[in-house]
């Protein structure tokens, strides 16, 4: 572990859908500056644990802690928590869910202009900037459908980091990607975590998770193995 | 007095629509002849057995003492064109058969073969006797003016009227009066589908007079209070029967028919049935009988009518106003068009973001309104709803089209609203937009686009729909058309004309949409 403190602690989180048990009691913790690879079974919960904490699934037991905000089962997060949680965790998705209707910057600049209040050209000036960091800054006026799957990744996540989270969540991010590509996100990954940033990602790929994760959590049947 | 309602009125229309009203496609078998009564036939099969039948077109919505439904025996017509049918009929030893056709399709019906004579209420014109064969008129009538009680004693002729708006049958003599009376005496003319809804108009102060023949006048006045009708004949018109121009020769056999029944009676006697007999008959039927040729309209001058000149001099007569037409079609329909997507959008944000209730009552509104015919729609919002709120027609109009097509609106955006993913919008909210801009910065300009082709159809169908707020008197595209046509006694040029003004409207609009679309695809390819 390079860093201090605990960004994420899950404690005993369970998640079920009707009857079915997605999460059985999920606890973990994640320190700063780490890149946590989380593993397992398709099923098993890991792209769960992600929405959970971002916000994005009702859990019914447990605790999530993400820099200091709260989520607890049971309840609907108030709209005030989730507005804070949101600065705190950025999310990039295995489809990467680009706006189609907007182009690679303007994708990049929506949140920093219109949540955060960035004026439109610092916004541009950071998020051409990023782009550039992730080598894709010449398709920046690109639209969604005119990228390849590579270019729309680090597209979203220039778009994920623009707003700058603690805590930037991945979900399956070598799915669809060959070994090159792959050994490119690695090490864009790599970069972020040498940064200073927190980074979880979830994915099947064994070979990537030991080549660039700083540690790797299994799960089993909604459990931490 | 309160408008009749719509249930009320509808069987007494008079030269009205028929979409909305019922209709008795009916074929008349035989019956006591003396007695004006008729079965209505379901099909055609006991009439094969007759001979000689004389198929004759009438519109029972035009009510007695036209041509009715008898209201003790729905089955069957009563009136006096019944009557005179009958009599034509037994005079060439032939079976009347009752034909249903809509008042202003008689003509046409009878040209292309439907029927072999049209009586109903049908009035001479220098048009009818231009282009159909005429006979001779049966009826003589006064065009008379109507106004309410308290304005009798000032308002007695066209001349007083500088100012005032004035309400008439679409397409009839009393129509072309008023046309001519606009220019002269600065009057505001609105044209009606039926004669009832101009009296009721009178009465409560939507219009400020109504210029129709005595026997309409005389009728709506025994069942309504409220108006005056004038004792100063503006024009005096008749009524005739109406055959397809190759049909002289059967046309001269009816004359001798209505000749004889000059002679003895038969036709006093009918007409003093239905109490419409007065001494300009007997003074019309010895002029007749001379052989004096009566003029088709006298008391104003037809010399200007387009059914003397040259068509393509009408046409030329008639474009300024069909070009106004359209204007008022295109500026109706962009209002309506621009209010439906307002209401659309807000009913379908609350179909797909509102709670339990908010979301019953739009689908209920919704499937109220596509489920219950636009011209129903109309009628309610115009003349239903007249005691409680009195709306301009124009405003009735754009309402009632802007309305009906919110809720055809409304599912293309919530249809829309729907196929955006799931994943943008989460993407969006684990970027801190609040619900309220994911809707409108990311969702909605998406299904936006997704919508804009099923939108572009909608106004092409809208441009056309508009042509039925005429029946609420707004004097759009297809009415104009339908009036000169009336006027011209054909509808290949007005026709012609009409359906080039309606494409030059849409197609650069689809042009437009189509264009749109390619630029703004958003769908990956």
């Amino acid at each position: 572990m390079s860093g201090g403190g605990i960004v994420l602690r899950v404690d005993a989180l369970q998640l079920q859908r009707g009857d079915r048990v997605i999460l059985g009691g999920v606890s973990l913790e994640v320190s700063r500056g780490e890149l946590v690879a989380i593993m397992g079974p398709s099923g098993s919960g890991k792209t769960t644990i992600l929405r959970a904490v971002a916000g994005l699934e009702r859990f019914q037991a447990g605790q999530i802690d993400v820099d200091g905000v709260r989520l607890a089962g049971g309840v609907d997060t108030p709209r005030p928590t989730l507005r804070e949680l949101r600065r705190k965790v950025g999310m990039v998705f295995q489809f990467h869910c680009l706006f189609e209707h907007l182009s690679a910057i303007e994708n990049v600049c929506l949140a920093p202009v219109h949540a955060h209040g960035v004026a439109p050209a610092a916004a541009r000036e950071r998020g051409l900037e990023l782009l550039g960091a992730f080598g894709v800054d010449h398709r920046a006026t690109a639209l969604p459908r005119q990228l390849s799957g590579g270019e729309a990744q680090r597209v979203a996540i220039a778009r994920a980091l623009a707003v700058d989270p603690p805590l930037l969540l991945m979900d399956e991010p070598t799915a669809s990607l060959d070994p090159e590509r792959r050994a490119e996100l690695g090490a864009l990954l790599q970069g972020l975590q040498r940064q200073g940033r927190t980074l979880i990602v979830s994915t099947h790929d064994e070979d990537f998770a030991q080549d660039f994760a700083t540690r790797i959590l299994r799960l089993r049947d909604g459990l931490v193995a | 007095m309160s408008p009749p309602s719509l249930v009320r009125i509808l069987p007494e229309l008079r030269r009205g629509r028929a979409a909305i009203v019922l209709g008795f496609v009916a074929l008349l078998g035989a019956g006591p002849a003396t007695t004006g009564h008729y079965p209505l036939g379901i099909g055609s099969a006991t009439i094969v057995a007759q001979p000689r039948v004389l198929r004759w077109a009438g519109d029972p919505e035009g009510g007695a003492p036209f041509v009715e439904a008898d209201p003790s025996h729905p089955d069957r017509v009563v009136g006096f064109d019944v009557e005179i049918a009958a009599l034509l009929a037994g005079g060439v030893g032939r079976t009347p058969e009752f034909l249903n056709i809509t008042f202003t399709s008689i003509d046409q019906s009878i040209a292309r073969g439907d029927a072999e004579v049209g009586l109903s209420g049908i009035e001479d014109t220098p048009a009818r006797r231009a282009t159909m064969a005429v006979t001779l008129p049966y009826y003589e009538f006064r065009e008379v003016l109507s106004v309410r009680d308290a304005d009798a004693p000032r308002l007695l002729s066209l001349a007083d009227l500088r100012g005032k708006t004035v309400g008439t049958l679409a397409g009839t003599i009393a129509h072309e009066i008023l046309l001519r009376a606009e220019r002269e005496h600065g009057l505001r003319v609105v044209s009606y589908e039926d004669d009832v809804h101009p009296y009721s108009d009178l009465v409560i102060g939507r219009v400020d007079a109504v210029l129709l023949d005595n026997v309409l006048a005389e009728r709506r006045h025994r069942v309504m209070t409220g108006f005056t009708i004038q004792p100063q004949t503006v024009a005096i018109g008749h009524y005739v029967g109406v055959l397809g121009p190759q049909n002289g020769a059967l046309r001269d056999s009816f004359n001798e028919v209505l000749r004889g029944a000059m002679r003895d009676g038969r036709l006093e006697r009918i007409l003093r049935t239905w109490s419409v007999w007065n001494d300009d008959q007997p003074k019309l039927y010895e002029r007749l009988l001379a052989g004096v040729p009566v003029p088709a309209v006298t008391g104003f001058d037809t010399s200007g009518s387009v059914a003397t000149v040259s068509k393509w001099e009408a046409a030329r007569r008639y474009f300024p106003s069909l070009l106004q037409a359209s204007m008022v079609t295109i500026v109706l329909s962009c209002l309506s068009m621009a209010l439906a997507v307002a209401i659309g959008v807000l009913i379908a944000t609350g179909r797909v973001y509102g709670g339990p209730i908010a979301r019953v009552a739009l689908t209920a509104y919704v499937e109220l309104i596509r489920g219950t015919p636009i011209l129903l729609q109309l009628f309610v919002l115009y003349y239903g709803l007249a005691s409680a709120i009195r709306l301009p027609a124009f405003v009735a109009a754009l309402l009632g089209l802007a309305l009906n097509y919110a809720a055809y609106e409304s599912e293309i955006y919530r249809s829309a609203l729907e196929a955006i993913p799931t994943g943008q919008l989460e993407a969006a909210r684990t970027l801190g937009l609040s619900e309220r801009q994911v809707l409108t910065l990311v969702r909605a300009p998406q299904a936006f686009r997704l919508a804009l082709a099923p939108m572009t159809n909608d106004f092409v169908a809208l441009l056309k729909d508009s042509s039925l707020v005429s029946v609420l008197t707004v004097l759009e595209l297809t009415k104009q058309t339908q009036i000169f046509a009336t006027n011209l006694g054909s509808w290949v040029i007005p026709g012609t004309l009409c359906a080039g003004l309606y494409l030059a409207m849409s197609l650069p609009l689809a042009t437009l949409a189509r264009r749109l679309e390619l630029r703004w695809r958003t769908i990956p390819q």
